[in-house]
């Protein structure tokens, strides 16, 4: 590990070998890369597709998330444990790094950049910390009924320094401000059955829960609260006996592309097509397995599934133009994740099994790269920082 | 109930199973996520059989799946065993 970085510091600082002081050099083709079963992180660039660090001592990162700053230099890690890291993308190092719960399940990071907040199984809530720091500023227990706490799935950023998120134990959305950090107040709708997942649309202001326990989706117009939320999708397993699930889909990474969504049935092997101006659906999909992330490259031309074990060796490309699949792929053992470069050219996949990430090039579908890496699960480039709901 | 022993092949794959795929939702190490914690103190007071049933069949009516089209009764029993016990890494 050692090594590696003092190669890559080795490369950058030759390029710049005229100057004097610390070399330059921006953030926008970096990222990282979770490896869930070892505790540590890759940093990786997507120009040279190639690893530059390894950082080890984070923890249990089976489910891990990440959250980038505004400036797209540090990353924000939360463990299952409840870590919560600072990472150093240029320096490659961890700056800081504390234990914020029990078990955690993930962050989201404030409009303005300022607060990092962590979801929590237990004990349920929301906990808010300051970004430079790492301070904890505020917490706001997922207390539903008196005495009763709930998991919290789905958090995302809205705008005006609020975060929406789901409990899945009281069947409720709470939306929380953090106008003041110190002090948030929280709203909370009635939602429905075991929201599993939750989303907010890349103009922050549709806030979906899917739901578990009932057929349909939960949706929240943040931009008129007072409505309450309502359900949308309601009844598309028309009564018939669902499919196990082997895995809770996925909802963060919304994909959108001429004008419809594409989310993952649960207990179906079907991506269901909405229209985002109605909320009706709008067409359904097959493939071959229950999705887990329903992903849509940039542009919008491709939605990428993923799925569930058992089938999780698969990956489905639908074209958004035809509404039809037009590349059934087999990339690796475990497919657990994918990230497309920041304009889209390429897709990286996580093949957990296969200890490695592929990366695809998405325009004829052919392996341009693959890194060395153990059991990786998520993957996380910078372009993040810049976007609502990442 | 004797316990018949899954071959020593088959004990890897159940271990990682329970650790890759029921770690999805009992986290990795197997101290709870979305389902609750499968760690000796959890379970300790809960009876076996009802628990390698849980394994087997799922329960409706929550997202714990059945799991019988990949393991047999006996090795969910099996599983059981090894929870409550140590869980190999
Ligand atoms: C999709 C999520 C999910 C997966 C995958 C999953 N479980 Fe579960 N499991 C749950 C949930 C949720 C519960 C709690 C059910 C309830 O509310 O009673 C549970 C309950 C259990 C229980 C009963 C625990 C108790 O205290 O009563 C056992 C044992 C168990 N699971 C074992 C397993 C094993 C072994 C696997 C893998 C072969 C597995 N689970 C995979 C979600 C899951």
């Amino acid at each position: 590990m050692k090594m590696l970085r003092f190669l890559f510091l080795l490369a950058v600082s030759g390029l710049l070998a005229a100057c004097v002081g610390p070399q330059l050099r921006g953030t926008g083709d970096l990222g990282l890369i979770i490896e869930r079963a070892s505790g540590q992180v890759t940093l990786i660039n997507t120009s040279s597709r190639q690893p530059y660090a390894r950082i080890d001592g984070l923890g249990d990162l089976s489910h891990a998330s990440v959250v980038y700053s505004r400036d797209a230099r540090y990353a924000y890690v939360f463990g299952r444990d409840g870590g919560l890291s600072k990472i150093d993308l240029l320096e490659a190092r961890i700056v800081k790094r504390i234990i914020q719960s029990g078990n955690a399940i993930g962050g989201s990071i404030s409009q303005d950049g300022r607060i990092v907040v962590a979801q929590n199984y237990t004990p349920g809530g929301i906990k808010a910390f300051d970004a430079e720091t790492l301070e904890l500023l505020s917490e706001v227990p997922a207390e539903y009924a008196p005495g009763k706490f709930s998991k919290v799935v789905g958090l995302a950023d809205a705008p005006g320094n609020k975060f929406a998120y789901a409990l899945f134990d009281g069947g409720e959305i709470w939306v929380s401000d953090f106008s003041n950090p110190r002090q948030p107040t929280t709203q909370r709708f009635p939602a429905g059955s075991q929201p599993y997942d939750g989303l907010i649309t890349p103009d922050g202001r549709h806030f979906l829960a899917g739901l578990f326990g009932e057929d349909g989706i939960a949706m929240l117009d943040l931009w008129q609260p007072e409505k309450g939320a309502r359900k949308i999708l309601e009844n598309y397993g028309r009564g018939e006996q669902k499919l196990p699930v082997f895995k809770m889909p996925h909802l963060r990474g919304w994909s959108v592309a001429q004008g419809k969504a594409y989310l993952p049935a649960i207990g179906r092997h079907e991506v269901l097509v909405v229209d985002v101006a109605t909320w009706q659906e709008v067409g359904r999909i097959a493939v071959r397995g229950q999705p887990v992330f329903v992903m849509a490259r940039p542009d919008g031309r491709q939605v990428w599934v993923n799925f569930a074990f058992p089938d999780y060796a698969k990956v489905d490309v639908i074209d958004t133009l035809s509404g039809k699949i037009t590349q059934e792929l087999a990339p690796g053992k475990g497919i657990l994740h994918m990230e497309f470069t920041p304009r889209g050219e390429q897709v990286w996949l996580s093949a957990r099994d296969d200890n490695k990430v592929v990366i695809y090039n998405t325009g004829n579908f052919a392996q341009v790269g693959e890194i060395a890496v153990n059991s990786p699960s998520g993957i996380f480039f910078t372009h993040r920082a810049g976007r609502i709901g990442f | 109930m004797a316990l018949a022993e899954p071959t020593a092949t088959r004990q890897k794959e159940l271990v990682r199973m329970v650790r890759q795929d029921c770690g999805s939702c009992h986290g990795m190490t197997l101290q709870g996520g979305l389902g609750p914690a499968l760690l000796p103190a959890a379970l300790k007071d809960k009876p076996a059989e009802g628990l390698a049933a849980t394994i087997y069949y799922g329960r409706p009516g929550t997202p714990m799946p059945p799991w019988q089209q990949f393991l047999s009764e006996a090795e969910a029993a099996w599983i059981v065993d090894k929870l409550i016990s140590e869980f190999p890494q």
